[in-house]
């Protein structure tokens, strides 16, 4: 049995789902929510990689490339505003933030 | 099995567990380790499935950069994830009942199928025989010709990304003494200099 287009889906349906099941599993420690968003991306990126490479399109590796910069531009961001939240509440739970409701 | 699927099974099981141990890890900064492994595996499929260009750039962004930024905000910051982690058990149940759920989801597409007729007409930008181009100079070719406006965007992303983060983080300590370099160069003997006839055997 040769390695298909469906290997590679599985692969990344189980990272996807991990990443769901992080998310849900660490609702207080904000860093991991990141990580879990990070391996959603990365999912999503061999997804992209997977269909490109068996049907032979570029195009999909161009996008994982956007991906990737989106991916990174929205870590810093992230670890910036956790940097900035740590500051000011000595905390970084973010299950009870509710500094920006009105 | 040839050598080509024994590299794919290894490298999707060692991916799939850096993964469970990065959102399970009770030290967070093990959980970044761990996170390192899995994007490590996935440059690693990423090669075997023949693109390497965007295994290696996983390899430096992530590897380099995001999983190094993430180290730097984990280390830096004092806080007690014992507490965090101590709860962790309560949202157990939820999190592994949507995950099944998901999965369950995701299964339903798992079947026989098939692309659609004429597929090979219709592919956007189709891959170049190895001789032809590489996978490198073929992607290069592909995204600065056709996609050059969202790779500007893409460009223009990272400059708010960046600008952001130093706006959200940068604070005027009161309590450092800073340089003030028009100071220094207003300054001249007049002023900063006071010359005292100190007399002999009395001091000032």
């Amino acid at each position: 049995m040769t390695i298909g287009l469906e290997h590679y889906l599985t692969v990344a349906a189980a990272l996807f789902v991990i990443g769901i099941f992080g998310i849900f599993l660490n609702r207080k420690n904000v860093i991991v929510i990141l990580m879990s968003i990070e391996l959603m991306l990365l999912a999503v990126n061999i997804n992209l990689v997977a269909f490109s490479a068996f049907l032979g399109d570029l195009t999909g590796q161009i996008f994982t490339l956007f991906v990737l910069t989106v991916a990174s531009a929205e870590a810093a961001i992230g670890l910036a505003i956790l940097v900035c939240f740590f500051r000011n509440r000595g905390t970084i739970a973010v299950e009870d933030v509710s500094n920006m409701k009105g | 099995m040839t050598v080509a699927d024994v590299t794919f099974y290894m490298f999707s099981t060692v991916m799939v567990i850096g993964a469970l141990m990065t959102v399970t890890a009770r030290n967070p900064v093990h959980s970044v380790l761990w996170l390192i492994l899995s994007f490590l595996s996935g440059a690693g499929l990423f090669v075997l499935i023949g693109a390497e260009f965007v295994a290696m750039l996983l390899i430096i962004v992530y590897v380099g950069a995001v999983a190094v930024l993430f180290l730097f905000v984990v280390m830096m910051l004092d806080i007690d994830f014992a507490a965090l982690k101590a709860e962790m058990a309560k949202y157990m149940p939820l999190a592994g009942l949507i995950g099944i759920v998901l999965m369950m989801q995701l299964a339903l597409a798992f079947g026989p199928w098939t692309p659609s007729e004429g597929i090979e007409t219709r592919l956007a930008s189709p891959t170049p025989p190895l001789e032809e181009a590489h996978n490198t100079q073929a992607l290069g070719l592909i995204l600065y010709d056709q996609y050059f406006l969202a790779f500007q965007i893409s460009g223009l992303i990272l400059l708010v990304a960046m600008i952001g983060a130093i706006v959200l983080t940068l604070r005027h300590r009161s309590d450092v003494k800073r340089q003030d370099v028009v100071a220094q160069m207003m300054r001249d003997p007049k002023t900063a200099m006071e010359l005292k006839d100190v007399k002999p055997g009395q001091g000032l």
